[in-house]
């Protein structure tokens, strides 16, 4: 009897040590991966100013980083491991949904539009910012909205959801604007400085980001109406709510408790590039919107 | 892997007829680059490979006996200037090849894009970057030829040093020009050598073509990229553009490999294509 009964003692304590490896990683295959790895990977851009770029110190800074930072931070304390080391992967527009869903990287952190298609192949985070597409141009060439540039040349960054959305109102309303398709911002923006073309479309926010830190910012202006609707979010892969569920109790926290306005504020108000950017009614709503209760 | 496969994007329109049109670029820009490659890269062999003086002489009537010297390449005795044009050619042909093939092709492509027409007068310049007929493909066509030209043109010099020296001396004792020992002697059995390298430089040239996508040609890998940002299934995309590289390539190589058995000396060279 007494044998039975320590028999069972043992089974129980037995099986009490091995849930709670259970219980961390639950049904979650991306926090299981991670563990057999015993590294995180996170995929970074490398110019999307302020959200993700190279620091003077040569290692990704920015406001999705800071945000990604505290991703890992809260998996580390999930799983029980705070050794578990970081692996940088730099990634750009083209490969980021690539590198997800073949399960390269466990986060992208960048500025990544969060949209229905892109859902198809990829799980996002939480709204984290607002933007939309505008159009840079030189000033004094009467360039305002998209419908000026009838019969003109314009650079766009391939595989964004700008091209997508110029090309939709390029059809609708039968303009006839050259694209020039360019591989990323910085030359896209050479394309636009050295007047190859008229004027560079994108995420206005960017568009600052970039003028900002130009040579001669006073030549050049951010005009028009916004031609798109573009949330940012972290993406993470898709299928797995228990991961996913780390990263929105995250945000959550973070927004309920004004952390994330602090965050915001460091990096766009005014922020290290000068960038200067207050943050918006839609946003400061949508913050708390997603500031889920417990 | 969390992918959700669907290969009817590859023939679901538009994307069907960007794969095609991609293709087609692909095709065109690699031809129209082999034109450049072919003919500029025999030039800059031929001049790699000159050893016999070009001597060009001028006389100047008695001199005095002082004006006598010589410099290497350049002479002057009794009034008798001569100079060797053997050297100068040679050199403009090392130059070109030292440059356009130890600078990445990616680099390459990049320069002439965005920095040849900021080298050029403000007018001719805008003109580059606007009013240039297809300034994209033009600019990754010259730009992808002269690069490939330079590797051709190696291949060439050593097709044609690989001819015994006794065929030089014979062509020459039979009193050809050196133009006609190029023309008759050395370029025919040249060629024939070096048609194996020749086939992967022009199969190189294909693949190569694909950089041209960084300065915003829409060939068939960056037509792929499009489709996986519309579609977001990339994977099927390159697929069939991967598919569609080793077809081209492959037809390449079977007709080079007929070339090579027709343009066979019996007894002489190409012991290979049997």
């Amino acid at each position: 009897m007494l044998k039975k009964v320590i028999s069972a003692v043992v089974a129980v304590a037995a099986f009490s040590a091995f849930q709670p490896a259970q219980a961390q990683e639950g049904s979650s295959y991306v926090l299981k991966r991670i563990k057999e790895r015993g590294v995180i990977t996170m995929g970074h851009r490398e110019a999307s100013v302020p959200f993700a770029y190279i620091g003077d110190d040569g290692k990704p800074i920015g406001y999705t980083i800071d945000l990604c930072n505290l991703f890992v931070d809260k998996i580390r304390e999930t799983l029980e491991m705070p050794d578990l080391t970081v692996r940088l992967v730099p990634v750009t527009s083209q490969t980021r949904i690539a590198l997800i869903a073949n399960g390269t990287i466990d986060m992208e952190c960048g500025s990544t539009t969060n949209n229905l298609t892109r859902q198809k192949q990829v799980d996002y985070l939480a709204v984290t910012f607002i933007t939309g597409t505008k159009i840079a141009s030189r000033k004094g060439e009467g360039i305002t909205e998209l419908e000026d540039l009838d019969g003109m040349v314009i650079a766009i960054v391939q595989g964004t959801t700008n091209e997508k959305a110029i090309k939709r109102i390029m059809d609708e309303k039968g303009l006839d604007i050259r694209i020039v398709p360019v591989k990323d911002h910085p030359q896209g923006w050479l394309a636009f400085t050295t007047e190859r073309v008229d004027a560079y479309p994108t995420d206005d926010v960017l568009l600052y980001g970039l003028i900002s830190k130009s040579k001669d910012p006073e030549k050049y202006q951010v005009t028009g109406r916004f031609l798109s609707y573009d949330p940012y979010g972290i993406m993470v892969p898709r299928d797995d709510s228990t991961y996913r569920r780390l990263g929105t109790v995250l945000l959550a926290d973070l927004m309920r408790s004004g952390e994330m306005q602090k965050i915001y504020d460091k990096w766009f108000n005014p922020g290290p590039t000068g960038i200067n950017m207050p943050i918006s009614d839609a946003l400061r709503v949508a913050f708390e919107i997603q500031a889920l209760p417990h | 892997m969390k992918y959700n496969w669907d290969w009817s994007v590859l023939i679901t329109d538009p994307y069907l007829g960007w794969i095609a049109e991609g293709f087609a670029w692909t095709i065109g820009v690699a031809a129209a680059a082999w034109v450049i490659a072919f003919s500029l890269g025999s030039v800059i062999g031929i001049l790699r490979s000159l050893e016999r003086p070009i001597v060009i002489s001028v006389y100047f009537g008695n001199l005095p006996n002082w004006t006598s010297f010589s410099l290497g390449p350049v002479a002057m005795t009794n009034g008798l200037f001569s100079a060797d044009f053997a050297v100068v050619l040679r050199g403009i042909g090392t130059v070109y090849v030292t440059i356009f093939r130890n600078v990445p092709l990616l680099v390459q492509m990049f320069l002439w894009y965005f920095v040849f027409p900021e080298l050029l007068s403000e007018e001719a310049g805008r003109w580059v970057k606007r009013d240039l007929p297809l300034p994209e493909v033009t600019t990754a066509v010259v730009a992808l030829g002269l690069y490939t030209a330079s590797r051709v043109g190696e291949q060439v010099r050593a097709g044609i040093n690989a001819i015994t020296q006794g065929q030089h001396y014979a062509a020459m004792a039979m009193g050809l020009t050196q133009i006609q020992v190029y023309r008759y002697v050395l370029l025919p059995v040249g060629y024939r050598i070096i048609i194996p390298p020749l086939t992967s430089e022009f199969l190189g040239i294909f693949k190569n073509s694909s950089l041209a996508l960084t300065i915003g040609v829409l060939e068939l890998t960056a037509r792929t990229r499009q489709i996986e940002e519309y579609t977001f299934q990339g994977f099927e995309a390159f697929t069939a553009a991967t598919v569609l590289y080793i077809t081209v390539t492959a037809i390449v190589m079977a007709i080079m490999r007929v070339v090579e058995a027709k343009a066979r000396i019996p007894g002489m060279i190409s012991l290979g294509a049997k």
